[in-house]
């Protein structure tokens, strides 16, 4: 009986395994490939010197996202590589008859919140795309993870990938988040406690109370950063949420009703883990105990709660880590001992495919509503997708962002990695919703403290990072 | 893919841990529609630093880089492999790799190598070693990898063409799809 009990991932990797010849990888079947911009050009180059046609172009789709400007469209892309490399990604789609979501299309957005918005992302699927985010669809159930540029490549000629067999993490995240607490700081807290390594290898399944409780979009916040733990997939088993998530899906089955649609949905509710499922690891956490947070240094797992202040490097006892935080303070101009909360900001950035969805922007406007941003502080907000923004602007989202001297821009990923005009310069400090606050990540010389949209929104108005569950 | 099979080449360390695929090639580089050339943005806000490693006499023509745990970790980019090899680096030593980095390395001729952190350690001082791939050794000590991989950087195999050796299985699959 024991034998018999898989798990989720494990009934996802059997369903996909195409061969496995004896010694080698197993080759997977990848059921959805999204593109954007920036990793695919290479590949596309190869494909034409070699001749090769797209296996399966029905089952792959693009969208432009990190090179583009978040100003007022119609716009002039002044950047001529950028521009090269957008045009270069449109004349690909034609050639080669993928669908293309470009700039002028109602459903653009960054990759990773079109994807499920419009019901491409599905229980049980593989996915892959040029981009180490991709774990965000295993909110969905499914087995999303990041590839490089030649595997883009073989992707487009066979449709499959050459996959060593992952090893499988169960993370417990157990209880009910406090209030003021969410899923940002959950995954933040969990990093913080496991290490930027710290599941490398992993493919991790987070399940418990605490996570059952989350809604679609906080799911999707948690997968996400699952590849700053260093693991290559994080994923939920499927449940009634996931399910109502898809219904009215454009591209869900059946258009997302009818028989089509409930029998994939009793599919996908099969696909959990069984009881007694093992695991090679699992860790456990009370999320009862997390407080919102803001990370200090230059690695996702630098991290503390608001209430906390800066660490000392000195009392670090494994000589590398401390190696390590030294020179993230010394970067990030802050002294040991200093209180989070005593942290001023120059910038706010509220958007990313971690923090760019309807419930984030909710969660930052019922901050910013009838307040004013701090003076020299400069605060922008960047829907993940048009959609979001159509429905933001629905709701009046963006009157009380602009009434509060928030920036109202258009879909990308803006201000996430700095491929765009939305950058920081040098010395800048902002609160950023986004994933990653490595050297320069922002713009060379940025300083980036990765928080909730809750806790960016309130940084922008305070000047300073506050603690959201008092600010009143 | 070049093939890999055995190099003997001088090193440069790289003691850091935790080197983000932000650091090795920062995103101005990213917006290029080639892979070469690449070399020029290989730690590209490090090396304004007179005193970091790759600008060091002794680091000029290195073709082994000794880094830190976690080596490569963060974004996808498959042009942080492009800029190591642009730049000279064929063989990458670390106590680990970020996943999607070295599965980045292993499709374009870079091997990276595993070891111990002791062994690393151990080999941070050496001006030059060899790295031999079919004996799986690096300085004397002895590396994992996994054995198609392998077969894959001795031969200089391209993936895909081996790949399509399945077409048959591949087309099966489909059909045997709702």
């Amino acid at each position: 009986m024991p034998s018999a009990a898989r798990t989720l991932f494990e009934k996802l990797w059997d369903r996909h395994v195409v061969a496995q010849p004896p010694g080698q990888p197993a080759l997977l079947y990848v059921d959805l490939h999204l593109i954007h911009e920036v990793t695919s050009p290479q590949a596309f180059a190869g494909m034409r010197a070699a001749g090769r046609k797209l296996r399966r172009p029905d089952k792959t789709f693009a969208t432009m996202d990190h090179d583009v400007p978040t100003d007022a469209r119609p716009f002039k892309i002044l950047d001529s590589e950028a521009d090269a490399q957008l045009q270069a990604l449109a004349e690909n789609f034609r050639d080669f008859g993928v669908r293309l979501f470009d700039l002028d299309s109602p459903e653009q957005g960054i990759v990773h919140v079109i994807a499920p918005e419009l019901g491409l992302t599905q229980p049980g699927m593989t996915i892959v795309c040029g981009d180490s985010h991709t774990s965000t669809h295993g909110a969905f159930g499914a087995l999303a993870f990041g590839i490089g540029t030649s595997e883009v490549e073989h992707v487009f000629a066979t449709q499959c990938l050459w996959q060593a067999k992952p090893r499988t993490l169960r993370l417990n995240l157990e209880g009910e988040l406090p209030r003021g607490a969410t899923a940002k700081d959950l995954i933040l807290h969990v990093i913080g406690s496991m290490g930027t390594a710290g599941a490398t290898g992993h493919v991790v399944e987070y399940a418990g109370s605490a996570v059952r409780a989350l809604s679609m979009e906080e799911r999707m916040t948690v997968c996400n950063m699952s590849i700053e733990a260093g693991a290559r997939a994080g994923m939920v088993a499927p449940d009634s949420v996931t399910v109502d998530y898809l219904r009215g899906r454009r591209f869900a089955p059946g258009g997302g009703s009818g028989l089509e649609f409930e029998q994939a949905a009793a599919h996908w509710l099969s696909l959990a883990s069984d009881p007694g499922a093992s695991f090679d690891s699992e860790r456990t956490f009370a999320a009862g105990e997390v407080a919102p947070q803001v990370t200090w240094g230059t690695s996702p797992g630098m991290v503390a709660p608001v209430t906390g202040a800066v660490p000392d490097p000195a009392g670090i006892a494994d000589a590398s880590a401390r190696q390590a935080a030294a020179r993230a303070l010394e970067y990030m101009a802050l002294r040991p001992g200093t209180p989070i909360r005593d942290i001023a900001v120059d910038r706010v950035f509220i958007g990313s495919c971690t923090n760019a969805r309807i419930e984030d922007l909710e969660r930052a406007a019922a901050l910013a509503r009838g307040r004013r941003v701090a003076s020299g502080v400069r605060a922008m907000v960047v829907p993940g997708s048009q959609a979001v923004r159509r429905e933001a602007e629905a709701r009046g989202l963006d009157r009380i962002f602009t009434a509060a001297g928030f920036e109202w821009r258009q879909p990308g990923c803006s201000m996430c990695l700095g491929m765009n005009p939305d950058i920081l310069q040098p010395g800048e400090r902002c609160a950023s919703t986004s994933n990653r606050n490595f050297e320069g990540r922002q713009g060379a010389g940025g300083r980036t403290h990765l928080v909730s949209p809750a806790m960016a929104a309130a940084a922008a108005i305070a000047g300073h990072f506050v603690d959201v569950r008092e600010f009143a | 893919m070049i093939p890999f099979t055995k190099l003997r080449g001088r090193v440069a360390v790289l003691d850091r841990a935790h080197v983000d695929t932000d650091q090795i090639i920062p995103k101005q580089f990213l917006k290029t529609t080639g892979r070469a050339g690449l070399g020029r943005g290989l730690f590209f806000d490090w090396r304004s630093d007179p005193d970091f490693v790759l600008n060091q006499p002794a680091s000029q023509g290195a073709a082994i880089l000794i880094a830190g745990e976690n080596f490569g970790c963060g974004s996808s980019r498959e042009h942080a492999a492009w800029a190591l090899l642009d730049f000279g680096i064929r063989c990458l030593i670390a106590p680990s790799f970020g996943d999607i980095f070295y599965n980045n390395c292993t499709k374009n001729g870079l091997l990276p190598v595993r070891l111990p952190a002791e062994a690393v350690r151990g080999l941070q001082t050496a001006r030059e070693i060899e790295v031999d791939l079919a004996a799986q050794t690096a300085g004397g000590y002895r590396f994992e990898i996994d054995p198609f991989r392998k077969q894959c950087l001795l031969e200089g195999l391209d993936d895909i063409a081996l790949t399509l050796r399945h077409q048959a299985a591949i087309a099966a699959f489909e059909a045997s799809q709702p």
